[in-house]
């Protein structure tokens, strides 16, 4: 006999199966419409395959499994997809999915398939693909893809293989009903997983209140050694981590999987469902779904098509809607109740529990907690749920998870016992959901404090390149002085302060210091708006070649940086026109120099010439000159020049005119003379 | 079809707070009786008038709060204290004592901490204390039990708890006055020359000890409260008192008998102790819990100024318990013995 352990807590609820197992499994039929939920299992949903109005036949992938944890979904009879929508699916809030829907042809013509009956010869990889192409989820309740619990990391080394025949929720006969019935069935899946994982050791745990079911599976199994384990009855013995204590004696590390321990478990629905899929070929698209409590008239089990409708089979079973008020799916402790009979069944459905008032009452308001320590007593992960009730009313969520909140199972073995009626599970569900958005929330700020750390640094870098830069010239150009100094050469430097002081002097000698820099200014405007608009227009093409969204302000930018070089250009331009106009009253800025030596020498030759041919030498000059400034003046007034610039012109040509007058004046007088 | 939505679990449990109330209720009858065989119907008056003065008081304070009367008067919560303090009491007390330890003990002691469950002490124990520091003479004036003197009838228990001026009642020194007094007898001698001595322990105390020990019992059976603090609380104390018996010197701390059927020993190991709102949690909270307990009893009987002393010994552990609970977290499913890791 093999030792058994023992796991803290539980509790002995009303078991209530003896009511569903009086009949053999019944067949549902098949409804005229089938909703399948693309995602029945926990991981990633599957996306449809198939189109609204196409024929389908019974078997045939409709949906594709999406990544490694997520499975297919199969058409459970023959027919046609009428819609692909969202429909009101069997999930505890009443949420819409995704679902396909197909109305059955009547026909249930199979696709082609076929199956390995000798599946010895199958390699590992070959049976997991065939599984997870089976769309096989964990039928117990949770839906983990099975061929993801199968898949273990090649050194991890599993010593024992535990099929879950536990089934420690009341009124559940599922599983029992399958022993009872295709305990073959069992065994042949079971011998399909050892060889899949091959473990030292394969155990069927199966609670001690199942005498027919265990008798069929130890008739099934007498060949082998696969070992069918009975252990007292108590709920939840049946939760994957207590049949794992009460088998082996290890606990799974919190937050680990049960091969840290060296265990993968599967559930006995799982192993026929892999059964049936390795050996006849056929995916998951039924399975036994218990239908109980005292609402309806025969309680029985059901081999029902995935996709039926709760409405529908209720109905076979004989439901009474005036005796009840709520339609549970799963079991009393652990199952939910259903918004509306129109949900489909799933691959996790493994009862449909449809209590009177009498059986399941309505529970009555809540009364003040005693800390009478019955829910610590009762509770398999040994919390202190009392305590943790406490820190959950005041949401002191950093105390709920120091008491390991996230080691709760939600067995609900807490709120049974609690004598005040306190919804303890319903407490800590709230906290989990609500701790996993802080989390989440939390996650989002910090990769936004992440990113806005790193542009901070990022700018920063720039700021020291460039600091950086600048004290690499600048040490450079002390070294080149230095350099400079050294050899003897003059220092650029120095050079630079003398060229520009001279440069100075110059000016005020000539007297044409402020046009000099005036026009400079004009010239430096130019010069950097046409670079500006270079720079502008390179980035402007390369927005438009990444067809960034920056496009249009990018090109404002240029447009206006374009204008403003037309206008600066014009400015230069005017400027050193009218600059040309006033030149021998105001030496231009080139060469001041040699526009004093040009005057110097003018005079000079002024001096050796007769009165009368200076004032003729003069009269010419003058008149040239007032050529010039009236077609200035001309061509600013066409091109509508502003005003100042208009008004200066003016000037110039009137003073030109009098000073022609005089020297018209000075002339006559001189021949005169 | 619309449903009815309810969260998981949908299956509940027979335990109820008011069926785990009357249970303690009901626990406390075969000690009831007992001290009113002993003491007379002294007890039995305590009982009834203080029961109205707790119903009155709770509905009260609920009044006063807004809370519903009917839903919390049923929990039986006021009557539980009323019983245990009134137990506690001398029979054949005033009224008015009576009325001022339970007014203590449900507004001061329960609902002015947030009425049943948020209480940190004790109430009854929080109701005997003040009374026992404000009213010494008449918290210690315990009457001859059956068979040492004359037994007040009915009528005149009734005089003395209402018209206390007219009621002359006797009184006399219980045996743990007598041990605390000794400094000179022999425990033999000191049996010998008082009467109040019987088999183990005190005359009528050690039956009223065996009475509430069957109470007990009963509610352990009954799955009220789980057996650690009790248990450690009387290991403790019989070991204590074993260590210190001395062979029965006149130095001697009485034979651990002695201690585990007198005075309220019983009555405070299974009614007071197992109190849950007031106690430490986790299993081995309670054990530590239960075994200080113990160990302050013995320490405040013997070297402390007060005869009995399961009341102190209590709220002063009253006081300790979320610290015990603090450290005494019970290791989760899944991790290793040291709290907080995995």
């Amino acid at each position: 006999m093999r030792k058994i352990f023992d796991f803290h807590g539980g509790i002995h609820p009303p078991e209530n199966k003896h009511q569903s197992v009086r009949t053999p499994i019944a067949n549902a039929g098949i409804p005229p419409e089938l909703i399948m939920p693309l995602s029945q299992h926990i991981g990633a949903p599957a996306s449809p395959v198939v189109v609204i109005g196409e024929h389908v036949l019974k078997g045939q992938i409709i949906a594709e499994a999406r990544g490694f944890v997520s499975v297919p979904v199969h058409a459970p009879t023959s027919g046609t997809v009428l819609a692909i929508e969202e429909r009101l699916i069997a999930h505890p809030s009443g949420y819409l999915a995704p679902c396909i829907v197909i109305t059955a042809d009547g026909r249930d013509e199979w696709a082609e398939h076929s199956g390995t009956p000798n599946y010895q010869d199958l390699g590992t990889g070959d049976l997991i693909n065939i599984i997870h192409n089976a769309g096989i989820a964990g039928m117990g309740g949770a839906g983990f893809p099975s061929a993801v619990k199968l898949s273990v990391k090649p050194d991890t080394q599993i010593k024992t293989l535990i099929i879950n025949g536990t089934e420690c929720e009341p009124y559940i006969t599922a599983d029992d009903i399958l022993m009872r019935e295709r305990a073959d069935e069992i065994i042949e899946g079971t011998k399909i997983l050892r060889q899949i994982i091959s473990p030292e050791e394969t155990l069927i745990g199966v609670e001690d209140n199942k005498p027919e079911g265990i008798a069929a599976l130890r008739a099934a199994a007498q060949d082998t050694d696969i070992e069918i384990v009975t252990f007292p009855t108590k709920y939840p013995s049946g939760g994957e981590k207590q049949l794992i204590e009460i088998l082996t004696g290890e606990q799974v590390p919190s937050g680990g999987l049960p091969s840290e321990v060296g265990v993968v478990c599967q559930n006995i629905g799982s192993t026929v469902a892999i059964f049936n899929a390795v050996v006849r070929g056929q995916p998951l698209i039924s399975r036994i779904t218990t239908v109980t409590g005292e609402s309806v008239r025969e309680p029985q089990n059901f081999e029902v098509l995935i996709g039926t409708p709760v409405q529908y089979l209720i109905e076979k079973a004989g439901y009474q809607c005036e005796k009840s008020n709520r339609l549970i799916m799963g079991g009393p402790m652990m199952g939910f109740t259903i918004p509306d009979t129109d949900v489909p069944i799933v691959k996790t459905t493994n009862c449909l529990l449809a209590p009177s008032e009498t059986e399941l009452s309505t529970p009555p308001p809540a009364q003040a907690c005693i800390r009478c320590g019955m829910c610590a007593e009762a509770c398999p992960a040994s919390l202190l749920p009392q305590q943790m009730f406490w820190f959950a009313q005041g949401k002191e969520f950093e105390k709920l998870e120091e008491h390991n909140l996230f080691d709760c199972i939600e067995c609900g073995a807490c709120s049974f016992a609690c004598p005040s009626n306190i919804p303890l599970v319903q407490y800590y569900r709230a906290s989990k959901a609500e701790i996993l958005q802080m989390r989440r929330d939390h996650e989002i700020a910090e990769q936004s404090r992440i990113r806005f750390e790193a542009r901070q640094q990022r700018l920063e870098q720039a700021e020291q390149d460039k600091e950086a830069k600048r004290a690499a010239r600048k040490i450079a150009a002390q070294q080149r002085a230095d350099a400079a100094q050294e050899s003897g050469a003059e220092d650029p430097i120095q050079a630079a302060i003398d060229r520009a002081k001279t440069k100075k002097a110059a000016q005020q000698q000539a007297g044409g210091a402020g046009e000099e820099n005036e026009l400079e200014k004009l010239e430096k405007l130019v010069v950097s708006t046409s670079k500006r608009l270079d720079t502008a227009s390179a980035k402007l093409e390369q927005a438009k070649t990444d067809n960034s969204d920056l496009v249009a302000a990018l090109q404002k930018g240029v447009d206006k940086t374009r204008d403003k070089l037309a206008a600066a250009e014009q400015a230069l331009k005017d400027y050193q026109h009218s600059v040309d106009t006033n030149s021998s009253e105001q030496p231009s800025a080139g060469g001041a120099q040699a526009a004093i030596e040009k005057a110097m020498q003018a005079r000079a030759a002024e001096a050796s010439l007769s009165p009368q041919q200076k004032a003729r030498l003069d009269l010419e000059k003058l008149q040239k000159r007032l050529q010039k400034s009236e077609a200035a003046l001309v061509q600013s007034k066409e091109k509508g020049d502003e005003e100042k610039i208009i008004d200066a012109l003016e000037s110039t040509v009137a003073r030109l005119r009098t000073k022609i007058n005089a020297a018209q004046q000075q002339l006559s007088d001189a021949k005169d003379a | 079809m619309a449903l009815m939505r309810l969260t998981s679990p949908h299956a509940h449990g027979p335990m109820s707070t008011q069926r785990v109330m009357q249970n303690v209720l009901l626990a406390t009858v075969p000690g009831i009786i007992v001290l009113t065989h002993f003491f007379g119907f002294g007890t039995l008056i305590n009982i009834v008038w203080g029961s109205i003065v707790a119903l009155a008081c709770e509905a009260l304070a609920l009044k006063l709060r807004r809370r519903p009367l009917g839903f919390y008067l049923k929990d039986c919560s006021a009557l539980v204290t009323a019983f245990l303090l009134c137990i506690a009491l001398p029979p054949n007390s005033p009224w008015w004592l009576i009325a001022v330890g339970i007014a203590s003990s449900i507004l001061l002691a329960k609902q002015l901490y947030g009425g049943l469950g948020y209480n940190p002490f004790n109430p009854a124990m929080v109701g005997y204390v003040i009374l026992l520091i404000s009213f010494p003479i008449q918290m210690t004036a315990w009457g001859p039990p059956r068979g040492l003197g004359e037994l007040p009838g009915l009528m005149e228990s009734l005089q003395a708890c209402f018209t206390p001026a007219a009621y002359d009642g006797t009184t006399m020194a219980t045996p743990l006055d007598l041990l605390k007094q000794n400094d000179s007898l022999l425990i033999k001698d000191l049996w010998g020359q008082y009467p109040q001595f019987g088999r183990w322990s005190g005359v009528g105390w050690e039956w009223a000890n065996i009475a509430f020990l069957a109470g007990g019992a009963w509610l352990l059976y009954q799955r009220i409260f789980t057996w650690h603090a009790p248990i450690a609380m009387l290991v403790s104390l019989g070991l204590l008192a074993a260590i210190f018996y001395d062979g029965g010197s006149s130095a001697s701390g009485g034979s651990p008998l002695f201690h585990l059927l007198g005075g309220a020993t019983m009555f405070g190991a299974f009614f007071i102790v197992t109190d849950p709102v007031s106690s430490a949690v986790s299993v081995r909270g309670r054990l530590i819990f239960g075994a200080l307990i113990g160990v302050l009893i013995y320490t405040i009987r013997i070297e402390g100024n007060y005869p009995d002393s399961v009341a102190f010994a209590v709220l002063i552990m009253n006081f300790a318990a979320p610290f015990i609970d603090y450290y005494t977290q019970p290791r989760t499913y899944g991790h290793s013995n040291k709290r907080g890791e995995k």
